[in-house]
């Protein structure tokens, strides 16, 4: 192939991505923000003010929070665990970690109803103490979690194991105790990668649609995060409304994506 | 006995990396484990350290068995084969590790440090960080790491592995020189025996996780115990008159000098490739000729002094009886305590194509 047709094949497949992304995401968010803003600027700000809509919100931030936060903890000690320590079963807690990934949510959703909700024999334990798990608060949180938990640790085994052990066992060697190890010598190293792995952790936990829609039951403003509040309006043949509320979902995703280049940039300059 | 291992035994999966190992270090003294690649000296350092725990036996520091006590606990300076030095702290923060981890006090910290950096000739380079180091720089900042806490005793695992050749004689005296003013007892790793000879008061000899033999270098070049030593370390010659040869002249007490094959380069009077050098050779006759395989060993006799070399079956054929010249390039000298690598003087100017 000569440099001429070298040339033209690569315009051709520039101007194919651009395409590509126009049509399946660009013209979809403009379709958004369009159809939100369709009713007037005041509508719009009305659409996104009614309590039903800000109660969902504040759900969503809420279950989004304490899954970012258990995630995390969760992450750094199985990243730790699974990089530091040789055990029977490493591999299988390997895989399994992995599987929401590619288990529909929806069936955790199930599982989760299975296990906590009437049929479960665990049922009569859960009403003792106090909240039930389905179709309540406490179930929404558990589905987000499940659905977003391999985000971090996987964002931080690989470099946990590249990094190898040898500056830990140096820091030990030193006199150092656990916690000082972690604090002075491995978090210089992931801070980057975990904070890209809570990035998007956050970003899936927003989203999450699937597991949350079965556990929910949809209780409107108890139970209702925004994506499925979103589904409602939209069912309920108010456009407007529905794309307003999403719009908010869109720029909180945007807003993430921002901050997501940011942290990556940080990192590969901290990096050389 | 200071550090012993008692009938040491640890096996990774197949591979037995120590087998029924017992050894004792001397306070005060620097000791070489040396041996061929994969014959365990890495783990049994490890061991030491407590950073691996054999499947049998004890390891006693200080008349105190150590293993149930912590790495951390053990007060032992280790300097890592690639140095692992803290890559997000700066060379000062390197060396303070130790020292503020003991919770030590600011001021007590900083003139440590300094004392160090001083001792290690690294004044000037405190902010650095280690990717802005010198392999030679590095190796010393590893050094000062491990030495900071004061441990009571030092292992470096082949410390000089990393550094080209140039730099390494240099750091292999230094090292020396510092651990003997310290009087810290130090072992370290090595598979090149002329490290383990030059630095070493006392050099362990292993091979597939035993120990092959425990003794000065001269004791193991004088009396190999095993095969396996005669064939590591080759068949040398020690002479006592060294300063009677062409090149070498008497150094200080040195009493004793060995001579290894390799040192020693033996040729036909008409070999036009060493006529230059034919001036500075000694004449030798041959006293004996063994096969061995791949090539031939000739027992040479200069005088009272008796030489091994090896010689190519490529060149030409030689019989007992013959005379040869011979160039020696290099040899060891020894006295009670240490040993030295004296050229041949008169061939430093010289331009020797072969060796
Ligand atoms: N963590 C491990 N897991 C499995 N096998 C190991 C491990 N560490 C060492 N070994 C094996 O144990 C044997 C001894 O290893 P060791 O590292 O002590 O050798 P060494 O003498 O230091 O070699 P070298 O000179 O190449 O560094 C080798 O056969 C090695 O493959
Ligand atoms: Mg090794």
């Amino acid at each position: 192939m000569n440099a001429r047709s070298k040339k033209y094949v690569r315009r051709f497949l520039i101007a194919l991505s651009l395409v590509f992304v126009g049509l399946f995401l660009v013209l979809p968010l403009v379709f958004v923000f369009t159809e939100a803003f369709s009713d007037g600027i005041s509508a719009y700000l009305e659409y996104i003010s009614d309590t039903y809509t800000q109660r969902a919100l504040l759900l969503t931030v809420e279950a989004t929070l304490i899954a970012v936060v258990v995630n995390t903890f969760f992450g750094l000690f199985a990243a730790w665990v699974l990089t530091r320590y040789r055990f029977p079963g490493q591999k299988l807690l390997t895989t399994m970690i992995d599987i929401p990934l590619s288990v529909s949510p929806v069936i955790a959703g199930l599982i989760y109803i299975l296990c906590f909700g009437r049929s479960s024999p665990l049922y009569g334990f859960i009403l003792r103490c106090g909240t039930p798990v389905v179709f309540a608060v406490p179930g929404i949180v558990l589905c987000t979690i499940f659905v977003t938990f391999p985000f971090i640790s996987r964002e931080l085994i690989p470099v946990l194991n590249a990094r190898g052990t040898d500056e830990e066992q140096a820091a030990a060697l030193l006199g150092a105790g656990g916690w000082t190890i972690f604090r002075r010598i491995t978090l210089p190293h992931i801070k980057w990668p975990l904070l890209y792995g809570i990035i998007l952790c956050t970003a899936r936990a927003m989203g999450e649609f699937g597991a949350v829609s079965v556990i929910s039951g949809r209780l409107r403003g108890l139970t209702n995060t925004l994506p499925l509040h979103i589904e409602i309006l939209y069912n309920e043949f108010k456009y407007a409304p529905a794309f307003a509320v999403a719009s908010v979902l869109v720029v909180m995703a945007v807003v993430l994506l921002l901050i997501r280049c940011i942290v990556e940039y940080q990192g590969r300059k901290k990096e050389q | 006995m200071y550090v012993e291992l008692r009938n040491i035994n640890k096996r990774f999966d197949k591979v037995v990396a120590a087998d029924q190992l017992s050894f004792g270090i001397e306070r005060g003294k620097l000791v070489a484990l040396l041996g061929p690649s994969g014959s365990g000296k890495t783990t049994i350092l490890r061991m030491i350290a407590g950073l691996e725990t054999p499947d049998s036996g004890s390891i006693i520091i200080d008349g105190q068995v150590v293993n149930d006590i912590e790495p951390s606990q053990r007060g032992i300076g280790f300097v890592f084969q690639n140095y692992a030095l803290f890559r997000y702290m700066s060379v000062y923060d390197n060396i303070a590790f130790g020292l503020k981890v003991q919770k030590k006090s600011r001021e007590e910290i900083r003139s440590r440090v300094r004392e160090l950096l001083c001792l290690t000739g690294l004044e000037g380079l405190e902010n650095r960080y280690p990717n802005q180091l010198s392999g030679g720089q590095r190796q010393r900042v590893a050094f000062a790491r491990a030495l900071a806490p004061r441990p009571q005793l030092l292992l470096l695992d082949e410390p000089f592995a990393a550094i080209d050749a140039k730099v390494r004689q240099e750091l292999r005296s230094w090292l020396k020189q510092m651990i003997g003013q310290l009087g810290i007892t130090s072992i370290f790793v090595t598979h090149d025996q002329d490290e383990a000879v030059e630095v070493a008061d006392e050099i362990i000899l292993t091979n597939a996780g035993r120990m092959e033999q425990k003794g000065s270098p001269l004791e193991i070049y004088k009396n190999p115990a095993s095969s396996f030593v005669a064939r590591f370390i080759g068949v040398s010659s020690v002479i006592n008159d060294y300063h009677s040869l062409r090149g070498f002249e008497q150094v200080g007490n040195f009493a004793q000098a060995v001579v290894r094959p390799e040192f020693v380069e033996a040729f036909k009077a008409d070999n036009s490739k060493f006529h230059h050098l034919l001036d500075v050779s000694e004449d030798a006759v041959i006293e004996d000729i063994a096969f061995r395989g791949s090539y031939l060993e000739l027992k040479l006799r200069i005088g009272q002094i008796l030489l091994t070399t090896n010689r190519s079956l490529e060149r030409r054929p030689v019989c007992k009886g013959e005379h040869l010249r011979v160039l020696i390039y290099r040899m060891y000298l020894f006295d009670a305590d240490q040993a030295l690598l004296l050229e041949n003087s008169l061939l430093k100017d010289r331009d020797i194509m072969d060796f």
